[in-house]
């Protein structure tokens, strides 16, 4: 180790090992990543809200002694969607200016507990409504990549912040593709658990049938120590499951050999960008050389989850979203006449353009007359796209396909016309909506030097199997090496 | 047209969000070309599937009811815009 190694470039594993060696201390992390913010933030705008002095005071506040977390002395940026007990938790959106939870979310306890030092929230669509992180309130987020180019969404700082070293790794959350799209995107690795896996207790609902709370990391490592610090049974979320969690940083390391891989035709379809379809194709080959085998199968309904998705999720999205009135936080817009007054004019004030559209999408999919035509019609063909999966998952035991159909695509090219955007998820949607585990890994780079990801979809609650493959695959490879130049 | 002015200015209002005119109007065009793209779901025939709500085989969750800590009132109503004596302040609902 070199003095002028810089830690901010390191995993949290690595960190780990430094740690216990005593070579460095949590402050000197926290150092180098305020010295990399610093230096790179303005150009990027990954992070929402970030106060170094607070920062180095969680540092220094750190309990010692001989029962050191796993994770102790370790930061983490998590998503501004994510309650942080008194610190600024404002969805990205005007709505919750000021907005300071009396509570942690169970993600975040689980991480302090273990000695996880809070260094900040990142940047992200409004209320996790979008697919670019060009919605929030606070501007666009810049792909450490290409500074023109957008990081993906909605966990687009979360990714960004990751990928340019400005953080080691962080939280992020999937309602259709929130944490993986923006991981491919950003080239870093982001895995979304089966659903139920991780309390959604203190995450700001969006579709509370899909919304999870998952991992960005640097490698695969990463994934599989922060999944397992978050996951596991909560009372304070019902829909968490009761199941025990494995052992994962333990379990990637067994080979893949003889593992069943299907490859879906419907993910190779046009449209699919031709660099993304060779690069999946060279990482089937990888795989296959592991000792994997890999079949093509056909998961039938895919065509149809986009279409189910806006529709589900716009529903919950119009319910959950009804809190935001102006009575108990956040804004409220002034010069009201009444009780209705205020509640139209905070909501036009509060709410940005895809907040607006998707709450009014909701309503009408919800509403007296339009119910069993798309909100019920929706929820019978979702049944449809879990049945693909349940049958695909009776012959193999994880499925690959691409994360997202292109790279990445530049700032302002997709923002004005919302069916093009939501079409930039279709690969990452049916998980939600079959509540299965997902994960992306950097799998190569376009002529353009753009990352590309390849997703791994698995059974539910065996989010094992889909970690191994994907650190098998990455010690094989090296793209998970290659940093941007900023 | 899947949806028409008139109908997403009815569904703002149940939404209760003010649309400028400027809004309505394009988000009238916006929703429905999304309607029409989803309209291909009516290729499918759903008549004897159950719907998916939730992707959990689980039913009710019961805990035991009993009392518990809850936050501080002082705590919850922080954040309000407007408040007194530990309640959230609102505009005259009752006509007097």
């Amino acid at each position: 180790m070199t003095m002028n190694m810089k830690l901010n470039t390191l995993t949290a594993h690595e960190l780990i090992d430094l740690l216990s060696k005593g070579d460095i201390s949590p402050i000197d992390i926290c150092n180098d990543i305020i010295n990399r913010i610093e230096k790179q933030e303005k150009s990027l705008n990954a992070l929402a809200h970030f106060d170094k002095e607070k920062a180095l005071e969680r540092c220094k506040n750190l309990k010692e002694g001989v029962n050191k977390g796993k994770l102790w002395g370790i930061p983490i940026f998590i998503k501004d969607n994510i309650s942080v007990k008194d610190e600024l938790t404002t969805c990205s959106s005007k709505i919750l200016k000021g907005f300071k939870p009396p509570y942690n979310a169970t993600a975040i306890e689980k991480l302090m507990d273990i000695g996880a030092v809070l260094m900040g929230k990142t940047n992200m669509d409004e209320f996790a409504f979008g697919s670019s992180t060009e919605t929030s309130c606070y501007g666009p987020t810049r792909n450490p990549w290409d500074l023109e180019r957008i990081p993906g969404g909605s966990s687009g700082g979360s990714a960004a912040a990751v990928s340019a070293d400005e953080a080691i790794f962080a939280l992020g959350s999937d309602t259709g593709g929130s944490i993986r799209q923006p991981a491919s995107l950003c080239g870093v690795v982001g895995l979304k658990p089966t659903y139920g896996r991780v309390s959604r207790y203190g995450l700001i609902a969006f579709a509370s049938s899909l919304d999870q709370i998952g991992p960005i990391t640097k490698d695969v490592e990463d994934a599989a120590i922060l999944l397992k610090a978050i996951s596991g049974h909560d009372e304070m979320d019902s829909t968490s499951a009761d199941i025990p969690v494995s052992d994962y940083s333990s379990n990637i390391k067994k080979g893949i050999k003889g593992l069943k891989i299907g490859i879906p035709k419907e993910y190779f379809i046009e449209g699919v960008d031709k660099e993304v379809k060779d690069s999946i194709k060279l990482a089937i080959g990888e795989l296959e050389k592991l000792g994997a085998v890999c079949e093509d199968t056909c998961l039938p309904h895919t065509e149809y989850a986009v279409s189910v998705y806006y529709l589900v999720a716009t529903a919950e999205a119009s319910s959950n979203l009804a809190r935001f009135d102006g009575v108990q936080y956040g804004l409220r817009a002034e010069n009201i006449t009444s009780m209705m007054d205020m509640y139209k004019k905070t909501r036009k004030e509060g709410f940005g353009d895809e907040a607006k559209r998707r709450i009014i999408l909701g309503t009408f999919a919800l509403s007296s007359g339009y119910y069993d035509a798309y909100y019920s019609k929706a929820l019978k063909v979702r049944t449809l796209i879990k049945m693909d999966f349940d049958k695909a998952f009776e012959k193999f035991d994880a499925i690959v396909t691409p994360t997202s159909p292109t790279a990445s695509f530049k700032i302002g090219e997709k923002i004005s016309d919302p069916l093009t955007m939501y079409l930039s998820d279709i690969f990452t949607i049916s998980a939600n909506l079959a509540g299965i585990p997902g994960m992306s890994i950097p799998c190569g780079f376009t002529k353009a030097n753009l990352p590309i990801g390849l997703q791994i979809l698995g059974k539910p609650f065996d989010e094992d199997t889909i970690l191994r493959i994907a650190y098998n695959y990455e010690q094989s490879t090296e793209w998970h090496k290659k940093k941007p130049k900023l | 047209m899947a949806i028409n002015r008139d109908t997403v200015k009815y569904t703002a209002n149940l939404a209760r969000i003010e649309l400028s005119d400027k809004e309505l109007e394009h988000f009238t065009g916006q929703l429905d070309r999304i309607l029409a793209y989803v309209d291909k779901l009516n290729t499918l025939n759903v008549t004897n599937l159950k719907p998916t709500s939730h992707v959990l085989d689980m039913k009710n969750v019961y805990r035991e009811d009993s009392v518990r800590k809850s936050l501080p009132v002082a705590d919850v109503i922080k954040n309000a815009p407007n408040k007194e004596n530990n309640l959230f302040k609102v505009p005259k609902i009752i006509e007097t």
